[in-house]
């Protein structure tokens, strides 16, 4: 990685964001809405792989911070009818405040126990949101109403329920982001991360305050899931506590896995990957978990560091 | 009803709930402690056990304790022969590595819930208790079969518990917890004992689920809930500790029915979550367990 | 396919191009009769295509199964008569997992994908409310079979409808008059800590006291719940009536459990059939709800006073007359739910024949002639009976059934008036831009 070339890196990350953005003109209606639901959910892949990938920190529990700013941005939209720049900030601050509680507490565990102090956290999380249903619509959910939807800057307007501006508001989204953690991870501190991550004993003697650099990782990582949470909100329409349940937290894992641990276009590929092999064999068949469950084990026994992580230990060394 | 009944009641449920949870996160604790593996699945084996049991019961209609007996010692061996066969075919090859164990056991459980919808079916269905026996306090009433899954459990963890301490199959499990690399050089055949004591975790939630099944039925998804809660189990008794896991049940599962009396169950739940979650913030090597190595 | 699931894969059994032909040749048969002329009159015969948005995994899919046979079972009938303008139905199948966020890409890949003209058949309410908005934003008409109040709450859009089925508040309400005068006075509700759970919560304490009832004790149990004795000691002694609206997998559990507790020695209970869908009333344990009432949409077991359309339907549908499957007692059929998919259909029917519906350029058009219906009149098309239709909510409202469990089976004992059912309107979604 250290010997990658700054330029052949951003430009790879630039193409691809290109191609996105390309695609956006030829793809056919279907593939089109579907490309832009994985963009913002490819986001909230990039946060957990910026805690996971490059800190070595398995949470069970993101699934709280995607929800934090799902309902950040939708109830305050819903119940106090802020604009979609503010609601939009205050999903990302709710996520932010909550990851800083949560690193607080939960990094001084390690190892399994984090998993597991993540994966309750995030439970507590799902039922506060079950328990206060009068706020939360509980179970069912919520829709954020069609006129609240649309985006005011100065005199133009721009209706976030029509598929292109959907598509390039994601695209922007997921850009930002993308382009962020690059620069993160190619950064003195996203150094230190990943020194953490392979010897946190080592990197603490050689004078690194191990501790705020992992909360830092967690805050970060924390807001750029509410972030994708605030946009899927606002983009989609609905809140709904399934998105704070245990599934939601084994999909980022999932997606990271797929597509390449501590690889920045990994998330993407992954979710892509995934939503793709359910999308089509739930054509074909309503068993479709069964293959989704053979493709795991398959990838994990045969391309154990995903899709990106394989091609870059294989053929590229020099991908971020 | 009164305060002292009531509390009666609860704690009676409360107990049922420990015991059917103590062995199925004894598995699972068995599993992370030997093998070092976080199996996700564990809760699928639970499930196929009360799967396999409607299935034997119902294959066996002559009389209901006939029935359930043969599906108390055939349906664990089954779930067993499954668990050595995904040892053998994906945790072997993986090499145990924490991680990509994880991944793979959740593959385990879509596969294992997926057939389990296609071929068994989304319904739930009963199994009929070996016996209906219904004890009559003077406030309530309450189940004998209920009370027959304590004592039933009780043996289970016991011979569980001779096992491990006075027979030498419970020695190389041991010397395989504690150091795996000395074990194997003492000529002790690490993967067959990872083997069995994988198999022998997914018998343990088997056996628990047949247990429980006379009383909630039979359904695709009722791996989910004893997964969680046996997680909370294993890290609050500290790993591979078998006497910190059964204590650990006993107290989430009394604090699961009498916390329920003062609260309404959804606060309930959120309190006694973060209370779990505060004793792993501040206690990481459980209640009972000694330091991690 | 030998599994259970795809036996119902409709695109690839009963719903071929060749069995569609061969319905239409049967409609050209029926041509001459004066109801049928304005078939003569089909431009296209490409077939109509409806979206089925179908929990075939998830904790929905012991419904969604049910709701899938009645489903084709309606089509057939359809189609068999003519089909809907001259032209064939296909119903095309999507599995949501029961998962509102895959709900929505499902109603996305129907609009854009399939290119249905509408998409129908929803149950669980998370799912409709997940999926509405999407319908909304791809303007392409949602005829949902959910019996939730969310559609008539008007909090969705003018794309949703509920014509086939009674929504739960409505249900609620015509109970009241019932358990008032029959059961007792003192009433004791138990249901599901959830959305489900709060319509039963909210609506039925009023409902209660306009009758000189009340309600005297409230216990939410959550959804996850596998063991319930530990919160019957909080039904107060003095109760008369226990009211119950328990769901999901763990409802067999709660009656066993409830049997244990009480013994021979208990109140009244009522509850709502929706615990005991698609499960044998005689199953082991449930011996104790003997005596006691349900509500319930449509009746499972075939009564001595069925119409002529009932009979047809339940032959139809291939449901015997304890409301199994014919041919396998054991697979109980989900009977007070799934009549809403047959009835729904024959609307959609209706209002695409009044709005002359084409294709989807035409979408518009029929939602007008949706909310143009009033009232849909018992017969072969609504075997359940008579109904109303309020076009401003989106929501139908019919006749509800009380049943006894005597001799392990239900017997209906009282009808309701479609009048019991009705309350004012929360909104008026007409007023919405289309």
């Amino acid at each position: 990685m250290s010997e990658a070339s700054p330029a052949k890196a951003y430009a790879l990350h630039l193409g691809v964001i290109a191609l996105l953005f390309a695609l956006s003109f030829v793809l056919p209606a279907y593939h089109h809405g579907l490309l832009a639901r994985i963009m913002v959910l490819a986001v909230f892949a990039m946060g957990y792989n910026m805690l996971f990938g490059y800190v070595g920190l398995l949470s069970l529990g993101h699934a709280m911070f995607f929800s934090a700013g799902l309902y950040g941005a939708g109830l305050t939209v819903y119940h106090f009818g802020w604009s979609v720049p503010a609601a939009f900030a205050a999903g990302l601050a709710c996520g932010a405040l909550l990851a800083l509680a949560i690193g607080l507490l939960a990094l001084r565990t390690s190892g399994v126990a984090f998993m597991i102090v993540t994966m309750m956290f995030a439970q507590v999380f799902y039922l506060v949101i079950l328990y206060f249903a009068a706020w939360t619509g509980g179970d069912q959910g919520l829709v954020v109403p069609q006129p609240a939807r649309i985006l005011v800057l100065g005199s133009a307007s721009l209706d976030l329920t029509n598929p292109t501006v959907r598509y390039m508001s994601a695209l922007a989204l997921f850009s930002i982001v993308l382009l962020v953690t690059l620069a993160i991870v190619r950064s003195r501190y996203g150094r230190v991360l990943v020194a953490i991550r392979e010897n946190e004993g080592r990197t603490k003697m050689l004078g690194y305050d191990t501790f705020s650099n992992k909360l830092a990782a967690v805050v970060v990582s924390g807001a750029i899931c509410a972030a994708s949470g605030a946009a899927y909100a606002l983009l989609f329409g609905y809140v709904g506590s399934s998105f704070a349940s245990v599934q939601y937290s084994i999909l980022p894992l999932l997606w990271v896995l797929l597509g390449g641990i501590a690889t920045t276009l990994g998330p993407l590929i992954g979710t892509l990957f995934m939503y793709y092999v359910v999308d089509v064999t739930s054509g074909y068949t309503s068993a479709y978990l069964l293959i989704v469950g053979i493709a795991l084990i398959l990838l994990v026994l045969f391309f154990p560091k995903g899709i990106l992580g394989t091609i870059r230990q294989r053929w590229l060394g020099w991908l971020p | 009803m009164h305060f002292g009944p009531h509390l009666l009641l609860a704690a009676l449920e409360g107990l049922v709930t420990s015991a059917v949870l103590a062995l199925t996160a004894l598995g699972l604790s068995l599993v992370f402690g030997v093998m070092r593996v976080v199996n996700v699945a564990h809760g699928e084996f639970f499930m196929l056990g009360a799967v396999l049991a409607w299935a034997i019961s119902t294959a066996i209609s002559d009389h209901p304790a006939l029935g359930f007996l043969a599906a108390l010692v055939l349906a664990p061996l089954i779930v067993g022969l499954i668990a050595l066969v995904a040892e053998r075919l994906v945790l072997r090859r993986l090499n145990y590595n924490p991680e990509a164990t994880i991944v793979a056991t959740i593959g385990m459980l879509y596969i294992i819930q997926q057939l389990a919808l296609t071929f068994y079916g989304p319904e739930a269905r009963p199994v009929e208790a070996p016996f209906s026996y219904r004890i009559l306090l003077p406030w309530f009433g309450y189940s004998g079969y209920k009370l027959s899954i304590i004592a039933a459990s009780a043996f289970l963890l016991i011979a569980t518990w001779l096992v491990l301490t006075r027979t030498k199959i419970g020695l190389v499990m041991r010397a395989t917890q504690y150091d795996r690399e000395t074990a194997q050089a003492f000529g002790i055949p690490v993967e067959r004992v990872y083997a069995g004591v994988f198999a022998f975790g997914a018998m343990l939630a088997a056996v628990a689920a047949v247990l429980i099944v006379p009383i909630s039925q039979a359904h695709y998804l009722m791996g989910q809930d004893p997964l969680l809660l046996s997680f909370i189990v294993v890290i609050i008794g500290g790993l591979g500790s078998l006497r910190g896991t059964v204590v650990a049940a006993v107290l989430i599962g009394l604090s699961d029915g009498i916390i329920s009396v003062f609260f309404s169950p959804t606060l309930a739940k959120i309190i006694a979550t973060l209370l779990v979650a505060m004793v792993l913030v501040f206690r990481p090597q459980g209640l009972f367990g000694t330091s991690s190595r | 396919m030998t599994d259970k699931n795809g036996f119902f894969d409709l695109s690839k059994t009963s719903f071929t191009r060749r069995t569609a032909l061969k319905g239409l040749a049967a409609g050209a048969g029926l041509a001459v009769a004066p109801g049928f002329v304005r078939y003569s009159q089909a431009q296209s015969s490409a077939p109509i295509k409806i979206g089925f948005q179908s929990h075939r995994t998830g904790i929905g899919a012991a419904y969604g199964r049910w709701y899938e046979k009645t489903t084709a079972a309606a089509v057939k009938a359809i189609n068999d008569a003519g089909g809907i303008n001259g032209r064939p139905v296909e119903v095309i199948i999507e599995d949501d997992g029961t998962d509102p966020g895959r709900g929505a890409e499902v109603v996305g890949k129907f609009a854009t994908q399939h290119k249905t003209d509408i998409v129908y058949g929803t149950l669980f309410s998370h799912v409709v409310i997940g999926s509405a908005p999407a319908a909304g934003e791809a303007k392409i008409p949602y005829f949902v079979v959910s019996e939730g109040h969310h559609v008539a709450s008007t909090k969705l859009n003018r794309y949703v409808f509920q014509p086939g089925i009674t929504d739960v508040k409505s249900q609620i309400q015509s109970m009241a008059p019932w358990i008032a005068a029959n059961a007792g006075k003192k009433v004791t509700q138990i249901f599901p800590d959830f959305a489900f759970g709060y319509d039963h919560r909210d609506y039925l304490p009023p409902a209660l006291k306009a009758q000189g009832a009340e309600v005297i004790a409230q216990i939410a149990i959550p959804p996850t719940e596998s063991s319930f004795t530990k919160y019957f000691p909080q039904i107060p002694a003095e109760t008369e009536v226990i009211y119950h609206v328990m769901v999901g997998p763990a409802v067999l559990t709660f009656v066993k459990e409830l049997g244990e507790f009480y013994g021979s020695n208990r109140p009244q209970l009522f509850g709502f059939i929706d615990s005991l869908e698609a499960t044998d009333i005689n199953s082991p344990g449930l011996e104790f709800l003997d005596g006691s009432h349900f509500w319930e949409g449509s009746p499972r077991y075939a009564q001595p006073d069925d119409s002529p359309a009932q009979k047809a339907y339940r032959a139809a549908v291939g449901i015997d007359d304890n409301g199994a499957a014919v041919g396998d007692p054991k697979d109980v059929s989900t009977a007070a739910h799934m009549f809403g998919c047959w009835e729904t259909l024959y609307v959609v029917k209706k209002a695409m024949e009044d709005a002359g519906y084409k294709g989807p350029e035409d979408r518009t058009k029929l939602v007008e002639a949706t909310e143009a219906l009033t009232e849909f009149a018992e017969g072969p098309e609504h075997p359940q009976g008579p109904k109303t239709f309020n076009g401003k909510i989106h929501q139908c409202f019919g006749i509800q059934n009380i049943s006894k469990v005597e001799g392990g089976r239900l017997n209906v004992v009282h009808k309701t008036k479609i009048e019991d059912g009705l309350y004012e309107p929360e909104g008026d979604y007409t007023t919405q831009a289309l």
